[in-house]
């Protein structure tokens, strides 16, 4: 009986022993992992908080120097050195509108069409295709001014010889966008699983039906999404567009081929910001928020398109 | 007609063999064209031998294939059963640097002949895969692609029930053929994807492991399908599931992998072929019996 007690006691206070060594590794954390971890948190934190504020600075900014300018006149106006405070974008939305429905004419076929030669059918083990890949990246982060200088020796003079009319600008504009065109397309007809190119030529489809029926249908999402944001950022380029022929100040509607001058949106914020008159300065900030506006909704409506179409394989 | 009559009694004599063994539970009703000789064949290899940018996956392979039968390729995984299956349809021409030699007879014609085009070879010999790979379309655009693609216009909407009643799958899927071939389950899929294959009437199907995704129950509706489909086509199946060898092939060929002297090159090498039963249950290479009895593998 009692060495059975005496058992029974040394039980208990080995489980109590042990537990009570469980929860003291449980609970304590050393410390210099809960400051290490604190720090990294908050300097992450403030990364994000820096680059919201440039954001948020911008929008503000805007909006209390250019809301007091914004009306339907904004729109529907042309500018007017005599009339500021009636002055608006007109024709610089007329001549935007018309720069990137060129950009979407020229870019889409092309840069499809690339992405579709470079992904289905290249053969990545020659050097040749390797290097056509390792340029299209490279083109996608030349400088914007630098399009603009080729548009000017290519396109508005030079073997295509436009003069500076509006349709230059355009192709200016789609070869600046067209690598970005080209690698979003790639990385959606890359996304298409193997098994369904596989699977349709297994049916008896040319590589051509596969191509047409089965993967550009399944990577078009992705493919306009990329597209959107090309043409968002063809939107808002101003350097290439002022050596191909965007006039400073124009206060008619500009026409494609018209050779009496065309403007754009950035272009037009880019002259009213110059002028030292308060009015002009207002306009131009609300021409800042018009961009912003357009801009924030044609990459919204790109993400909103990405998440709502893309398929999940 | 001698050699219907030699026949019966081999099939006899193997099944007399099985009992003995009682190894594999093997259902003779499938077995209705099996036998020693072929009454007609549809494939005739000779001395195939498939490299990859020039190293050997298979070597030397000669076997027939038998018309209206089910012909099962087993042996361990990287023997070359898929390989071989894929040789069948030419979709080995799709890798890169994928050499095929060999003579390899269709019905009599060489498929790798110089007038011959892939394209029109694999309207002949459908293919199903081990995952299922529907098309992300509806149910109906997923069966009637085939058709499509071989210009018919007309009569589309009997070529889908009739290919989806073939694949036993209409009765799942009648009142939703608009919906999304992604929503139905994995059997389905499998199922849908042996539909889509039928819908463009090939002579024969290739099926790469086509259950080895798949639950045991919706395996078993394949299995069903295959020994129903097997009055119209061809079937070659790979398989890596020795069962479903035995219960839905006539014919079953062993492939093993083969190694060179230093070690350092492998390639898959047929052991044996014959009767599926023969195979399972009197194999005449020890190495087949070691293999289909679960001594090695």
């Amino acid at each position: 009986m009692e060495a059975g007690g005496a058992s029974a006691q040394r039980n208990r206070l080995a489980t109590a022993g042990a537990r009570a060594t469980t929860e003291a590794m449980l609970r304590d954390q050393p410390r210099g992992d809960v400051i290490r971890n604190t720090i990294f948190a908050g300097l992450l934190l403030l990364a994000v908080l820096i680059a919201l504020a440039g954001l948020t600075a911008l929008l503000i900014q805007a909006f209390v120097r250019g809301s007091s300018a914004l009306s339907l006149d904004l729109i529907t106006n042309p500018p007017s050195t005599a009339f500021p405070e009636k002055a608006g974008y007109r024709p610089a939305i007329i001549g935007s509108l018309q720069l990137i429905a060129g950009v979407i004419l020229f870019v889409v076929p092309v840069g499809v069409g690339a992405a579709i030669y470079l992904e289905e059918y290249a053969d990545n083990s020659r050097w040749w295709n390797r290097l056509v890949e390792i340029n299209i990246q490279n083109l996608a982060a030349v400088p914007s001014i630098i399009y603009g200088i080729l548009g000017l020796a290519f396109i508005v003079r030079g073997p295509l010889d436009l003069g500076f009319i509006l349709v230059a600008g355009s192709l200016t504009l789609a070869l600046l966008v067209l690598p970005m065109v080209i690698i979003a397309s790639r990385e959606a007809l890359r996304a298409v699983p193997d098994s369904i190119r596989q699977g349709s030529l297994a049916l008896g489809a040319t590589q051509w039906q596969t191509i047409r029926r089965q993967v550009l249908p399944a990577s078009i999402p992705g493919i306009a999404t990329g597209v959107i944001l090309a043409v968002s950022r063809a939107l808002g380029e101003t350097a290439p567009l002022l050596l191909v022929g965007a006039t400073v100040f124009v206060t008619f509607d500009p026409t494609p081929f018209g050779d009496d001058g065309y403007s754009a949106m950035p272009v037009q914020i880019f002259n009213y910001a110059l002028r030292p008159q308060d009015e002009f300065q207002t306009l131009a900030f609300a021409g800042v928020i018009l961009m912003l506006v357009v801009l924030l909704a044609m990459n919204s409506f790109a993400i909103w398109l990405r998440n709502r179409y893309e398929q999940r394989w | 007609m001698a050699q219907d009559e030699t026949r019966p009694e081999a099939a006899r004599e193997t099944r007399e063999a099985a009992a003995e063994r009682a190894a594999i539970a093997v259902r003779p009703e499938f077995r209705s064209n099996a036998a020693a000789g072929f009454e007609d064949k549809v494939f005739e290899m000779r001395g195939i031998d498939v490299r990859y940018s020039g190293v050997a996956a298979v070597k030397g392979i000669s076997m027939d294939v038998g018309h209206k039968e089910v012909t099962a390729l087993i042996g361990p995984s990287g023997c070359g059963k898929s390989t071989l299956l894929r040789c069948l349809n030419r979709m080995n021409d799709l890798i890169p640097n994928a050499e095929v030699e060999g003579e390899l007879l269709y019905h009599g014609e060489d498929l790798y002949g110089p007038k011959v085009d892939p394209v029109q070879v694999r309207k002949l010999i459908g293919m199903v895969f081990q995952k299922p790979n529907p098309f992300p379309k509806s149910i109906y655009d997923n069966i009637a692609f085939g058709p499509r693609i071989l210009g018919r216009k007309d009569g589309l909407d009997e070529t889908v029930e009739k290919a989806l009643r073939r694949a036993a799958l209409w009765d799942e899927v009648k009142d939703r053929l608009k919906n999304n071939a992604f929503g139905l389950s994995g059997g389905q899929q499998q199922r849908l994807c042996i539909a889509r294959c039928i819908a463009v009437e090939p002579d024969v199907i290739l099926m790469d492991e086509p259950c080895s995704a798949l639950d045991p129950i919706s395996t078993g509706k394949i299995e069903d399908l295959m020994i129903e489909l097997k009055k119209e086509f061809s079937i070659v199946i790979v398989t890596h599931n020795m069962q479903q060898a035995a219960r839905v092939s006539d014919r079953t060929a062993f492939l093993m992998v083969e190694l060179d002297a230093e070690e350092h090159n492998r390639w898959g090498r047929l052991v044996e072929y014959d009767v599926t039963e023969k195979i399972f249950t009197n194999p005449a290479d020890k190495r087949t019996e070691d293999y289909v009895s679960g001594k090695v593998g």
